[in-house]
């Protein structure tokens, strides 16, 4: 086996073909009786809240989260090959390395100066 | 400035002494050359069936260790041992309608649990479960496949499987998924940046991606005594990364019912159910894989015999019981600590693991370079040394701060009495106070505000 992502491949296949059977084809198994509130949006018992697709909003906060996780996940993503290649890069890299977590500290501090961090 | 200079100069040294026997050595150590495709197909077929057995025992073993330890017996009916619980739970789900909202997104609603069930099982291709083998005349190691950025594919699975909750939730067409299913998303993409920093420290000594690989550099030391900080990490990462207690927070049930899966039944909510327990089985093997040795037998025992109870299929013996021992961590601290708060929890993500990972990945990376240059390859007691040192200045500093927070905090006397509405809304007395008897004073006052003291006197009556 000269690829090793055919072996992958197939593993992904075991685990997509469970699933799409047991979900598709099981759906069947199951009684279906219509019954008008049990298609409504589960809520405590009183009429459901106007839901999300139809306009629903979506605190800002969410959007921050991933805008951040995208920076720190660059930076370690930047950190990999720096760690695997480290013995043979030598004392260049490792300053390099520290420069660049530090840049990276300093949008860090200043998000959390300004509150980008908290969450109420 | 001496030192800087002999530093760089012994870096040098180190990386000319280092660099050609380090040729290719972020290449996956385990030989596939001997293994045809049809029985990469069959261990394919291996790992997903052992996969589906340790999901259907864990949960099983998870009720049952939950009931020891809360005075119970747990599910001992259906089966030896009550064995066959999770089958029997697992047919009733199966035979129960499959219900789909009548404001759900019906493509999305339906994708959703595939994605989540589907993509739970692939990263598990890549970890070393145990050495070469012989499978059917051929010799194979007991792994599906590896390659060089083999860590990294694990991380990028675990992206496509956050997709799962964030489709579930916002097709759902309700608030309670909606709500689950961002909160879960952010909870598990904050934790994958202090997860995949935590790395960082491992790929450091082992100069490797490759899972194979990374298994082979621990031969003389499992890399949880040089990374110690990384393991202890990695574990929080873990459980958050799994929406497990305590940090279960989509789930919710008092504030946000099922989360993300409030609006699921049947065979779609026994997807989430199992791709939440593989994803636990498959961080759980990354963690024997990077920080305790992989399939290596424990320090002791692996020096017997020669070797003996390193070769074959005693590895898989070895995977198994320190995978089964993360699983019994996870059984333990559901059964031992209570759910954290959403805030707490975000913020002991974003300002204190990443700040203190990232800190900690630099000092590796120093260590590291003082270990290449100064002392060699093949001295590990240096780290030792370093390590201590390091764990004893911050045990020094916990304590410190410790004293200096209870030394903040005794001041604040209590009095002996207080007026439990001086803050306008009744307080009531700590342990040792009194309450003041409410004074004329009070009652001016009350009288003050509303002018009618009559009126006053029959609220105190009625009160």
């Amino acid at each position: 086996m000269t690829n090793p992502y055919v072996p992958l491949l197939f593993l992904a296949a075991c685990g997509v073909g469970f699933a799409v059977v047991s979900v598709l084809g099981l759906s069947f198994v199951g009684p279906r009786r219509y019954n008008r509130a049990k298609v409504d949006a589960y809520e405590c018992g009183i009429e459901p809240t106007p839901q999300a697709l139809g306009g629903g909003k979506v605190p800002v906060k969410y959007y921050l989260t991933a805008m951040l996780f995208i920076i720190f996940d660059i930076e370690s993503v930047f950190l990999y090959p720096f760690a695997v290649a480290f013995s043979k890069l030598g004392l260049f890299a490792l300053v390099e390395m520290v420069l660049f977590i530090l840049t990276v500290f300093v949008a860090y501090a200043y998000v959390w100066r300004r509150g980008g961090l908290e969450w109420d | 400035m001496s030192l800087i200079v002999s530093l760089a100069a012994g870096a040098q040294n180190g990386v000319h002494a280092i660099a050609p026997s380090l040729a290719s050595a972020d290449n996956p150590i385990a030989d596939f050359s001997d293994t045809p495709w049809w029985l990469s197909l069959i261990k394919a077929l291996l790992v997903f069936v052992f996969l589906l057995i340790n999901t259907l025992l864990v949960i099983w073993f998870e009720r049952r260790v939950i009931g020891r330890m809360q005075q119970r017996p747990g599910p001992n009916r259906t089966g030896p041992f009550g064995l066959l619980q999770t089958l029997a739970d697992g047919l009733k789900l199966a035979f129960k309608e499959d219900l789909t909202p009548k404001n759900a997104d019906k493509v999305v609603f339906l994708l959703a649990p595939m994605i989540a069930g589907a993509m739970a099982f692939i990263s598990f291709s890549i970890i070393p479960m145990g050495p070469v083998v012989s499978m059917f005349g051929h010799r194979t190691p007991l792994q599906l496949t590896d390659t060089p950025v083999a860590v990294l594919l694990v991380l990028a699975v675990a992206g496509v499987g956050v997709y799962g909750i964030i489709m579930a939730g916002w097709s759902s067409g309700s608030t309670y998924p909606l709500l689950g299913g961002l909160r879960s998303t952010a909870q598990v993409i904050s934790y994958e940046i202090a997860m995949g920093l935590s790395l960082v420290a491992v790929f450091l000594y082992s100069g490797s991606m490759s899972t194979s690989q990374i298994v082979a550099s621990q031969k003389s030391l499992w890399f949880i005594i040089p990374a110690f900080f990384s393991f202890l990490v990695y574990v929080v990462t873990m459980v958050g990364e799994t929406n497990r207690l305590p940090f279960d927070l989509a789930e919710g049930e008092g504030e946000l019912t099922g989360g993300f899966h409030t609006e699921y039944s049947s065979m779609k909510f026994a997807m989430f159910f199992l791709g939440e327990y593989v994803n636990m089985f498959t961080v759980s093997a990354l963690a024997t894989t990077m920080f305790l040795g992989g399939w290596q037998a424990p320090p002791g025992i692996a020096a017997i015999n020669d070797g003996m109870f390193n070769q074959g299929w005693w590895g898989l013996l070895w995977f198994v019981i320190k995978l089964w021992s993360f699983m019994f961590f996870f059984v333990w601290l559901r059964g031992s600590l209570p759910r954290v708060r959403y805030d707490q929890f975000m913020r002991f993500g974003w300002k204190f693991l990443i700040p203190v990972t990232l800190l900690w990945v630099v000092s590796v990376a120093f260590i590291r370079g003082a270990q290449l240059a100064f002392f060699g390859e093949s001295t590990r007691t240096a780290t030792v040394i370093v390590v201590g040192v390091i764990s004893l200045i911050a045990l020094a500093a916990a304590w410190l701060w410790e004293g200096q927070h209870e030394a903040a905090a005794v001041p604040a006397e209590r009095p002996e009495e207080i007026d439990p509405f001086a803050g306008g809304y009744p307080v009531p007395p700590m342990p040792g106070q009194r309450l003041r008897e409410p004074s004329q004073q009070a009652e001016r006052s009350l009288a003050g505000s509303t002018g009618h003291p009559e009126l006053s006197d029959q609220e105190e009556s009625r009160g």
